[in-house]
Order: C-alpha cells, then structure tokens, then sequence
C-alpha cells in the first residue's frame, strides 16, 4: 500500500496539478464525511428513498451543486444486486432497513468542479458475515495497485480481480454494473448554473465520459473498465473510480474510491490512491491493530 | 422390555395405576415421552436412550396401554380431559417444581396437544415436540373451514386426509376391531410393520400388542367426534412448539398443519423423509432434533429467547437443520456453493477437497451463513486409503453422513486419439472412483446405519451428449450417471435416496483447470483462458445448481439436468437421439 502522505509535488505527474489532486481529495473527503454522517443517522424503517435524500440533502447543505450520479442507497439483499436484470432497478426503492441489516451509500458530488464517486457499505448492528466481507475487500484494493503499477491490461486485472473473489467464495457484483465496469473515468467538470440529470447522471460529467470514450475509441482505450476487449489496453493516466463490489448469497459490499493513474516512470508515482485515510482503510488498519 | 437400566414407579390417578420409567439422571431437566396408538412406551426406547445422556427422560403406559390398567368402564375412560389429569400426576411426581419438556407421537402427540393448550398445564410444560398427531381441536376448525368455503383445492384436501383416515371409521365400529387385534391381525401387526412401515424388526412391538390396540380403540371412540364436531375455540399454545412432520406418512396429510401458525406463537417446523414411525425408524435425528429444541427452550423457560431465533432460515431450512452434509469438491464452483446452501438451511457441513485452503475457506464462510458447525478436511476422493480414513474420522468425531455429495471433479478435454491413458486414468480416478470411493465408504455407513439418507453424484450434461471433444470426461460423466440409477435401485429399500445432478455449462474454475489433450503449456492455457471467457459469457452461476441439488435431496429426484441447454440436451436424447450425434462431430469453437 502507498504511505498516507503523497508527494505532490512530484514533477513527473503531467496533466494532474497539485492543487487539482488536492480538489479532488477534497470532494472525496466530503462525499465520505457524508455517507459516515448518514450512515450514522440510519435507522431502522429507514427506506432506501429516505437514505438517498439524506446524502442529497447534507451534500447541497455544503454547496454541492451538480452530480456524477445522484446519491444511491442499497438494503439488505440488494446490496449485492440480487434479482437485478434492468438498470432501473439501481434506483432507490422503499425497501425498508431493519437490523442486522446490510446497506451501501454510493454517491458522487461535483464540488467546486471536482468529482468524487464513492462507495461506502455498513451495516445496522451486528452481522459477522458482513464484517468478513468487508475485511476481504483489502485484498482486492492492494490486488488493484500492485497490477496497475504493473501496467498490466485492464482486462486482466479485472480478471484477477474477479479470480480472487471467486478464491473469496464470493461473487463479482459490479458485473452487475452498466457494462460490467470495476471502475471508469472521473474528472474535472465546468461548473455551470444549469445542471439537469439524466436517468440520475449528471449531463456535465456524462458529457466529459462520452468525450472520452470518443477520443478513446480513437486511440484504443475507453474510459470504462470492463471485462471486455475494448478494456483490453495497459491503464491510461487520470483518475479512476474504482468499485470492487462483492456479493455473497443476498449480502454485498463494496468501497469506491478514486486510483490516480500518471504517466510516471517511478512505479510509486505511476499510481496510487488518491487518499488513503477513508473510512475502509481506517478500519482495516483498526482490525490490524486490535489482532 | 428394551428399556435397559430404566426406573419404574407406579402413579396413582383417576382409578388407574400407571407405569412409569424413568432413564437419566434426575436432576437433569425432565423430557416427557408420550407413546401413540396402538403402541405401549417402548415404542420411544431407541430415542429415550439416546436422550438419557442429557436429560432427565420420562417415559410412561397411557391408561389401558402395556402395563398400565385400564379404566373402568373403559367407554368415558379415555377422554382428553382424563389423559391430561394422568400427564398432570405423573409430572407431579417425577418433576413437581420444574417444567416439562414433552414429546408425542400419534396418539401422545394428540393428548400433547391437548396438554399444551388447556389452562391448568401453563407454566408446567416447557416446549413440546409434535410429530405425526394433529390437535383435534385444530384438525376441527381445518375441517371446518374447508367445508365453509370448498375451493377445489380445499376439497381435494379434505379427500385426501379422509381417504388416510380410513381405519379412523373402522374403530368406530364396535367390537370388530377388538376382535380382530385380538386375533389375526394382532399377530400380523409386526410383520405389517417392518413391510410397510419399514420398522426394523426386533423387541417392538411389545407383547401386551393386542390389548393395547383393543383399549386404545375407545380413544377414538371417547374424542374423535366430540372434538372434531365442537372444536375448541381457545386451543391456542402456551409453550413453544416443534413439529416433525414425516413427509412420507400414509396417515396423515402434510397439509393438516398448513394454519397452525395461527394457534402456535411460537413454532418451528422439521420435515423428515420417512414413514408414521419415526421413533423406530429415525431415533438419531429424533433425538438430536428433541434435544436441541429442549436446550434452546430451557435456558431461560418461557421468557427465553424464541427458538426460532437459533434455526436457520433458508426455504429448506425444515428438511435440512442439524443434519450432517458431507460435500467433495467443495473449495470452488459448484461444491462449495452447494456447501454454503446447505449451510444456509442449517445443516452441519463438512466440506472435502484435495485444496485445503479452500475447503478451510468454505468451512468458515458456512458458518458465517448459518451452519451450526463446519469443518474442512484435505483429501483426494481418487485416493481410497484417504477416503476410508475420512470416512473414519467423520463418523468418530461428527456422526454419521445424512446427505452425500460427490461433486469432485476435473476436465479432460481434446481428441481420443490424443489423449494418453496417464490423462484417461487421472480423470477417471477423481471422476469416477471418486464417487465409487465415496458411494461405497459412505453409502456403506448410510446403509448401516438404517436409518435412511442421500446421495448427490454430480453427473454432467456430457453424459448425455456425445462429443468429440470431451470423450474422456463425457465418459466418466456417463458412467457416473449409470452408477447412480444403479444404486438408487439398490438404496432404495434402505430409504437411501441417490440424485444424479447434470449442471451443463456453469461458470466455475473447472475450465481453468482443464487438461486439453495434445497440446503444449502456451497453447493449453490460451485454450482455457479462452473456454473460461466463453463459459463466462454464458454465466450460469453455480448456486442455481446447488439449489437445484437441494431440492433434489427433497424430492428425491433421479436424474436432475439443471440448466436450459442440459434439459435440452437430455430432452433430446431420448425423442431424437440422431441430433446429438450430428452435434458431436462438431469442432467446438475455440
């Protein structure tokens, strides 16, 4: 894993300035502040709708103005997308929370023109089966890094990716995922004073997808990072929101965070996590500690 | 008199003397056995022996049964009322302070339910076991609803049970049945029993049989129509109850229970694949399901913590909670998804595969969804020494094997004339003897054991289809299909089911391991990467064959092809076999 503290200073990280590495962290920190400011709100008969418009509500309280996507919240066993056949079904239902209870806050603000896409799963009590699956989610976070800096395909590591879950004894949820993604492009969006959303996308960011997925299908990449051929490229440099999401028999978790990928020769700055003091990383260094 | 080192007291009440045997040691929480008709208390003695190293086990002759008198007049003598105030004097004198925990079959589990719903028993009874006796009072109002409002569906059950209860009418007549128990069929009744029944025959039944049965008739007689003409509108459960329902009972319909959530608060329901006499033919799982219901019901009385809470909850959670499943293959792919299923419903699991990480893996993750215990052993099923030696350690250390899954095995694929027969013996040695190995070893303690069971050989859609890719492995498929038709027909009488599952194309790691025949290292793992994507893209996934191999061990079901192309496929081998062999000479697309 790369220390906390990054040197952001670094020359070689062409196209990504500090100060810009440095909006985006903050976005970050704010969008998790958040899923841990509701998370601990959430109680039980809480709906999915309710939990979404909770993250709504706090992110606009501190001016976040357009969206990625709109907040989603998942429950119980749609946290591991069971039955999950059109994509509408993503969207927030009324499915009440009740204990023992898993859930997922995903979320992704744009915040002074910076996106943040994150994934935050708790769960509401005690459920020892959920704690396992969050604890086994380290290993895919280290699994991602070490094969990005590698420089191996995007395909492939999804591939390892999915071959240690299956290892796991658990199954890859984010097939579940418009085009299968683990993970897909973010970055800076103009921030304009109309925003509308689509289907809970917000156009601006859409916008800069599909522009990328353009000039990508040019070059041979995509913006999307799938199990398919067209993810069959070594990673290209900018950031990545990446989202292992497991799923075991009706529970699922997952984290989402943003992969800085540079053009660096020094494998420690050719990528690494834009921030490493979130939530999930906290409670693994905790478990370690505490063992 | 198999009861050994039983205690007997007589009990004086209502103008009768009981007999009562007590097993155990008294201090001990009291478990209350009630026999049926037409049955004396030994009909309990393989399961009161069972439960006497935990429990304080009471046993005694209902009024006019073995070697309790009988009333006089016996006409009036065997009301509900009289058999709870007979429940009611023996409690008082083997358990005076403590609640009861009581146990009925048939007819006891009939007069149970009459102690567990009347006033003057609460706060003495602490759960109580039901199998194979309705309440009265409920089969009543279940009759009475259907007749109100006769859907033909509720027509249809009310049919079926009439037609089950056919020897309900026959007691009503007088004399006759006396007659005849005390004559011919009296003496025939063992021999009906281990031929229909499947009893095992020895010391049961008892020789006081023909008055039993000759008493036992005006039970009928003083209860049947009284109750279920007036039923009790009150009959509603003051203790937690458990139901054992044998699924194969030729007496009793299943669906005599389907409301009686409405009565119980707190109930919790067991099914188990046998016939009406489950104490003679089931005792272990009798046993093991009585005494955890107890425990978990004893620790504090009747403000504890609902048993319902401790059982697991999947939908096949009343057929498999307790029992001990045995699965080989179990590190990956189907094996292990069918460990962790079984493991949702609640069974023990023992999880075998020559990767021992794994199988520890699959260990921990059933426990984590609801196995009360799992282990992980490392074992090669080709290795027959290895699998005698398991077979030893799981019988000494967890019990005997209900449900058996050889589900080991490996791929082979490539030309017939290319592959060496290094390569046939290696995968005939984990596909076939593997489950030869695990059939035989484990069949044998099933077997042995008498006391019923299953067996899951995982076949595969190749044992149907000809190809000329896979000769080596379709053959070994094949042959594994034949020897489960084979021992199903053996086992049967042994009430030893055997399933042959034939997945099809499913997305596991088999591919990752397959030998393709005739090829070099780069060339082989180009192939296995390449059917790895295909059988990805296809992404059946493998706990919809472990849910398939669940609800096979339910219905017990010959040959199950699970997904659409192994229904197909097996669909066309018997209408136009000619098909599959055009589709054989095909080149597969890799």
């Amino acid at each position: 894993m790369v220390s906390a503290v990054q040197d952001e200073s670094a020359p070689e990280r062409r196209g990504l300035s500090a100060p810009e590495l440095r909006g985006f962290r903050e976005v970050q920190r704010l969008a998790y502040a958040c899923a841990e400011a509701v998370a601990g709100q959430l109680r039980s008969g809480v709906t999915e709708r309710e939990a979404a418009r909770m993250q709504r509500v706090w992110l606009r309280e501190r001016g976040v103005r357009d969206w990625f996507h709109l907040p989603f919240a998942w429950f119980g066993d749609r946290t591991a997308f069971a039955g999950f056949k059109v994509p509408l079904q993503f969207f927030p239902t009324n499915r009440k929370l009740e204990p023992g209870m898993p859930f997922i806050l995903d979320m992704a603000p744009v915040y002074k023109g910076y996106t943040a896409d994150i994934g935050y799963s708790g769960c509401l009590g005690l459920n020892p089966l959920h704690d396992r699956l969050l604890a086994d989610l380290e290993a895919h976070r280290e699994l991602i890094l070490r094969e990005v800096r590698e420089r191996r395909s995007l395909r492939e590591i999804y591939e390892d990716v999915e071959r240690l879950m299956t290892a796991q004894g658990y199954a890859n949820r984010h097939r579940a995922y418009p085009f299968g993604v683990i993970a897909h492009k973010v970055d800076r969006v103009a921030e304009r004073r109309w925003s509308p959303q689509v289907f809970g996308f917000g156009t601006q960011s859409l916008k800069g997808l599909v522009s990328d997925a353009v000039h990508g299908h040019r070059d041979g990449w995509s913006p999307l990072w799938s199990p398919y051929s067209f993810s069959d490229h070594p990673p290209q440099p900018g950031l990545w929101a990446v989202e292992p999401h497991l799923g075991f028999r009706g529970t699922g978790a997952k984290f989402e965070e943003i992969l800085v990928v540079t053009d660096s020769k020094d494998p420690e700055q050719s990528a690494f996590w834009l921030d490493d003091d979130l939530p999930h990383v906290r409670r693994w260094a905790e478990e370690k500690v505490a063992a | 008199m198999s009861l050994q080192g039983a205690r007997e007291r007589r009990v004086r009440t209502g103008g009768v003397e009981l007999c009562v045997a007590e097993l155990g040691d008294a201090d001990r929480p009291t478990v209350v056995l009630v026999h049926g008709y037409p049955d004396s208390k030994e009909v309990w003695s393989e399961v009161a022996v069972r439960l006497a190293e935990q429990w304080h086990v009471v046993l005694y002759d209902v009024r006019g049964h073995g070697r309790s008198t009988a009333p006089r007049p016996l006409r009036g003598g065997f009301t509900l009322e009289k058999l709870t105030d007979d429940f009611l004097a023996v409690i008082d004198a083997v358990s005076p302070d403590r609640p009861v925990h009581v146990v009925g079959h048939d007819w006891g589990s009939v007069q149970s339910w009459e102690f567990v719903t009347v006033g003057r028993t609460e706060g003495r009874i602490a759960s109580f076991t039901s199998m194979s006796g309705p309440s009265l009072d409920h089969f009543g109002h279940w009759i009475k609803q259907r007749m109100a409002r006769p859907t033909p569906r509720r027509v249809g059950q009310l049919l079926g049970q009439g037609a089950k209860s056919w020897y309900v009418y026959m007691l009503h007549t007088p004399v006759l049945p006396e007659l005849a128990w005390r004559g011919p069929l009296g003496k025939r009744w063992p021999g009906i029993l281990q031929r229909l029944e499947k009893v095992p025959a020895g010391d049961y039944p008892t020789a006081s049989l023909p008055d039993d049965a000759a008493h036992g008739a005006w039970l009928y007689r003083d209860n049947v129509r009284a109750r279920l003409g007036r039923p009790r509108a009150d009959a509603y459960a003051h203790a937690p109850v458990q139901l054992i329902t044998p699924t194969g009972d030729s007496f009793l319909s299943e669906r005599l229970y389907d409301d009686l959530e409405q009565w119980v608060p707190r109930l919790v329901r067991r099914s188990l694949p046998a016939k009406h006499w489950v104490p003679r033919t089931r005792p272990d799982q009798l046993a093991a399901w009585i005494g955890e219901f107890a425990a978990a019901n004893e620790a504090d009385g009747q403000e504890g913590l609902p048993a319902q809470q401790q059982t697991a909850k999947g939908p096949y959670a009343e057929r498999f909670g307790g029992q001990l499943v045995l699965v080989t293959g179990a590190a990956s792919g189907i094996g292990r998804a069918t460990a962790f299923a079984f493991a949702e419903a609640g069974a023990r699991v023992v999880a075998v595969d020559r990767d021992a990480e794994g199988a520890a893996r699959t260990a921990e993750l059933a426990r984590l969804v609801g196995a009360p215990a799992a282990w992980g052993e490392a074992v090669d099923v080709g290795d027959e020494a290895a699998m005698e030696k398991l077979a030893d350690k799981v019988a000494a250390e967890y019990g005997i094997v209900d449900v058996l899954v050889n589900n080991a095995g490996i791929g082979l694929s490539g030309s017939f004339l290319e592959t060496t027969s290094e390569e046939w013996k290696k995968v005939l040695d984990v596909n076939l003897w593997g489950v030869i190995h695990g059939c035989r070893i484990f069949g044998k303690q099933m077997a042995d054991r008498g006391q019923g069971g299953h067996i899951v050989n995982t076949a595969s859609a190749a044992a149907f289809q000809p190809s000329r890719a896979l000769p080596a492995y379709s053959t070994s498929k094949a042959a594994v299909l034949m020897l489960s038709e084979c021992l199903r027909a053996e086992l049967a009488e042994k009430s030893i089911g055997v399933s042959a599952i034939c997945p099809g194309i499913v997305n596991t790691n088999i591919t990752a391991t397959t030998r393709f025949a005739g090829t070099d290292a780069a060339e082989e793992q180009r192939l296995r990467k390449r059917t790895t994507r295909l059988y990805g893209r296809r992404n059946y996934p493998p706990e919809k064959v472990a849910d398939a191999i669940l609800r096979a061990v339910v219905r017990n079901q010959a040959v199950v092809p699970v997904t659409p192309e192994a229904r197909g496929v097996r669909l066309l081998s018997r209408v136009s076999p000619g098909v599959l062999r055009g589709i054989a000479r095909l080149k597969p697309p890799l």
